[in-house]
């Protein structure tokens, strides 16, 4: 059953509901037509999708409007107005600095006696400013215009305050000349000023505007990972069907080299998953029945059938997506002074510039007049708000698209600011720092002449005797459901070993398990548990060596049989088994790195002092918290705040979100609960722990980029508006500065891209 | 005299600039459900007041060329959305918490505020 969701505009009423469900009803192939008035949605279901202008054109009949969603027109609508901006810019780029060029020839001294005596015509140089006036600089016209309307001033005002000074002056100076020589000023029209600001200004734009394009990239990059189609099994036929058409439920294959469509579970098969893509990791990783898939991501090897869980908007890469439009969207701390200034920007700007007329009109060398003109128009030019807008914005853009790329996920921009800041870093144990699941670490045999022996080939390898012990052990845990059973099941399993009958099973709560062995006539009595189990059955343990394991923070589980060379009703303890939650691989490595910066790592566990401590040795950390309970975990990280840390908290549980909440940066593993990631500022979608050190090297990084960025845009200002206003710099070169303090701000940006986190 | 004169014009030019940028009356609507802004040479209105814990519907509709406002930012909301020019974009917000917040052009030239009440 195919389902098409849609908004129709108009509903006010009960009827409208009717009158919309009747006229869906009446497209071929509609089976079920509801409209909800509450929320101005319309559902078909019908057999095939049904087209979108027949949907359109039903609604439209009965006077309503049906608005169906549609994210690929509205990208190509943004495409097709950048290029058209882009041509036009360039265009007028072109002739306006072509014609300047022109003006400039006749009329700048030195190389004006060059010059054919047309271009020194000053009837001619206004046809050209003109051109370049009215038509090259109509957009900025329009802008400031309606910006003046608003009583707003921006960039645009400036521009062309400035040059229309210039391009009047020089009108009137053409045509009234004797008025000019009258008052002993020489009749000198300005146009190349005009029109080379102009020129200048607008391929600034032409340049940031390509240049702000790279900015944006990483979303589109995300978007266009996404698979086309899907190869769906339905009523036993393999059907190719667009990917917005796959529902939850569909059964979907996936041949080797093709990309999976969607997300979801393995049902058959098995193959090798390029994940890289969306979490960053660079290995590929080995995928059986039961494991799920992402989609976008690319298949390697084998060929799989796999169950849709996750469609549409809810997968994985939908949500990544979303996530980093909205920390695009979120604005860093940092940027609000920025804002205030450039809210207070131009009108002081043009206020200085009344100020330096005044000032060169009372006080400078003559001709007074045309100095004064000249140096205002400097410095309206000269000042750029721009660079000041786009250092903090653009810088978020590119850091937060690089982090997505490294399965970094930023909510906002705050949470990326803050992360640079850091400098204790507090690690929950379970699941963050160790794989949170128990696995069978050491097996330690104590009398190898009591192992069932049937269960051994020929060879008495200690290998072999190995094997043995897990078979006997695990056939009889597989009946238990401890997570301690649970491991040696697993280990037995990974080992891909057959496991035995089993009589007469019995589960001592607390203490471990006991059964028998069976096999062909033999029966051998087992028991397996903890130190009570063994003083239960009298088996002595001194100087198994356990006490060093359980130093170690492992758990060691006792394996005993009854002893068949003895003829009492006793037992023999044969084997050691610790157990005990992993490390993960990545886990050692991420925190030397970070100590090796300076950061301060801590871990917080419920576990016992013994076994924490173990594990903090082993990964070097210094600090553990140990036997904290979960709803203290908030507590500690608001004693390390007061202590005036910055404390960043990684974890991955329920009971970690109100810890991960109160941080200053809170990071949640992508393999951890909803909930968890809710809380954090920050989700690593890969389960590598070194992404905890990429995340503060990009934060530094980006914080690196926007200090410089914003140090530029404040510095060129507040040098060279002063500058200006001594009459230093003349108006063309200040406009080449501003068009250049845009781009090296853009630039900066971009080179971000080259950061190695 | 000339520059008295300057002087002078200089002055009322400078205040002038002050009282017309500075000293504004801002334009407030009310709005219920559906808002529509338009963007040219800024917001209009600039100043909104809006239902707290009730989504409501900004249409902006752009008619300004400018590059400066073909992106809107509401930050507090964590959005930042492309204005195709000459048409509508709708933006629903539905706020949390009652304040006044901002929304800006991409590159915070361009002001407007939500008030949330």
């Amino acid at each position: 059953m195919n389902k098409q969701t849609f908004a129709i505009k108009g509903m006010h009423c009960a009827s409208c509901v009717y009158i919309n469900e009747k006229a869906l009803k009446t497209i071929p192939g509609v089976i079920e037509a509801v409209v909800n008035l509450t929320n101005g949605k319309a559902t078909l279901s019908s057999d095939a999708p049904i087209e979108e202008n027949k949907i359109i054109d039903a609604v439209k009949s009965v006077g309503y409007q049906a608005m169906i969603e549609n994210d690929g027109t509205l990208d190509e609508k943004i495409k097709i107005e950048k290029k058209r901006e882009l041509k036009d810019l360039k265009i007028k780029v072109v002739v306006s600095l072509f014609l300047g060029a022109l003006i400039v020839w006749g009329s700048f001294p030195g190389i004006m006696d060059f010059a054919p005596s047309l271009f020194k015509n000053f009837y001619f140089q206004f046809v050209l400013a003109t051109i370049v006036q009215l038509w090259a600089g109509r957009d900025l016209y329009r802008a400031a215009i309606s910006s003046l309307r608003h009583r707003i001033a921006n960039m645009d005002t400036l521009v062309v305050i400035g040059t229309t000074v210039a391009f009047l002056y020089s009108i009137f100076v053409t045509f009234f000349p004797k008025f000019f020589m009258d008052l002993k000023i020489e009749a000198m029209p300005y146009f190349d000023v005009s029109t080379v600001i102009l020129g200048l200004i607008l391929l600034g734009r032409f340049l940031e505007a390509q240049a702000k394009a790279g900015t944006g990239e990483a979303i589109k990059k995300l978007i266009g990972l996404q698979a086309k189609t899907a190869r769906v099994i339905r009523n036993n036929k393999e059907i190719d069907i667009s990917i917005d058409e796959v529902v939850a439920g569909d059964l979907i294959r996936v041949r080797p080299g093709e990309k999976i469509p969607v997300d979801g579970i393995i049902i058959e098969g098995e193959s090798a998953i390029d994940e890289s893509m969306v979490t960053g990791e660079s290995m590929p990783s080995s995928k059986y029945k039961g494991d799920t898939v992402i989609g976008a991501t690319m298949n390697k090897s084998g060929s799989f059938v796999y169950k849709a869980t996750k469609v549409g908007k809810d997968t994985l890469l939908a949500q990544i997506i979303k996530l980093v439009e909205e920390a695009q969207g979120s604005k860093a701390p940092i940027q609000r002074l920025a804002d205030i200034i450039s809210s207070y920007f131009v009108p002081i700007v043009i206020m200085l510039a009344i100020g330096t007329f005044v000032g060169w009109y009372l006080f400078g060398s003559n001709p007074v007049f045309i100095n004064a003109m000249l140096r205002s128009i400097a410095v309206l030019i000269i000042a750029c708000p721009c660079a000041m807008g786009l250092a903090t914005p653009t810088a978020i853009m590119v850091g937060t698209g690089i982090g997505a790329q490294h399965g970094i996920l930023i909510k906002d921009a705050e949470s990326l600011e803050t992360a640079h800041k850091v400098n204790t870093i507090i690690f929950d144990k379970t699941g963050t720092l160790t794989k949170g699941k128990p696995e069978v670490t050491d097996i330690i045999l104590i009398n190898k002449n009591l192992i069932p022996k049937f269960f051994i080939g020929k060879q008495k390898t200690e290998k072999n005797l190995v094997s043995a012990l897990l078979i006997t052990t695990a056939s009889i845990e597989k009946l238990s459901e401890h997570p301690l059973g649970e491991a040696i099941v697993k280990k037995a399993e990974e080992e891909k070993l057959v496991l035995s009958e089993v009589e007469g099973f019995k589960s001592l709560t607390g203490k471990g398990v006991t059964g028998n062995i069976k096999y062909q006539k033999s029966n051998i009595k087992v028991i397996l548990g903890n130190k009570k189990l063994m003083e239960n059955f009298d088996v002595s343990i001194h100087q198994s060596g356990h006490e060093k394991l359980e130093k170690e923070g492992k758990t060691v589980v006792f394996m005993a049989v009854k002893n068949l060379f003895l003829t009492t009703n006793h037992y023999s303890l044969v084997a050691l088994l610790a157990i005990a939650d992993t490390i993960k691989e990545s886990a050692k490595e991420a925190i030397l790195a970070l100590n090796k910066i300076g950061i301060e790592t801590v871990m917080i566990t419920g576990d016992n002092e013994a076994t924490a401590t173990a594990i903090g040795k082993k990964l070097g950390i210094k600090t553990v918290l140990a036997e904290v309970i979960p709803q203290d975990k908030e507590r500690e990280v608001k004693k390390f705040q007061k202590e005036g840390k910055v404390v960043a908290m990684v974890g991955d549980g329920i009971n970690d979100a109100p810890a991960l909440a109160v941080a200053d940066v809170g990071i949640a593993m992508g393999s951890g609960t909803d909930v968890a990631i809710e809380a954090a500022g920050i989700t690593l979608v890969n389960k590598n722990l070194i992404s905890v050190v990429s995340t503060i090297k990009l934060s530094k990084q980006t914080m690196k980029t926007i200090k410089l960025n914003l140090f530029w845009a404040f510095a060129y200002n507040v040098i060279l508006i002063p500058v200006a206003m001594m009459g230093l710099i003349s108006p063309i070169l200040a406009s080449g500065a501003m068009a250049f303090s845009s781009i090296s701000v853009i630039t900066n940006s971009l080179l971000l891209k080259r950061a190695k986190i | 005299m000339d520059k008295i004169i300057v002087l002078f014009f200089g002055i009322v030019s400078i205040i002038f600039t002050y009282w017309f940028f500075f000293m504004k009356k801002i334009n407030t609507v009310q709005a219920e459900g559906t808002v529509n802004i338009l963007v040219d040479g800024g917001y209009k209105p600039d100043q909104i007041v809006i239902p707290f814990g009730k989504t409501t519907k900004l249409v902006f509709e752009r008619k300004d060329s400018n590059t400066c406002l073909e992106e809107v930012v509401l930050s507090d909301f964590k959005i930042r959305k492309f204005l195709v020019l000459n048409e509508k974009t709708e933006i629903e917000i539905n706020p949390t918490k009652k304040g006044e917040f901002d929304f800006s052009c991409g590159m915070g030239m361009f002001h407007g505020k939500l008030i949330v009440k």
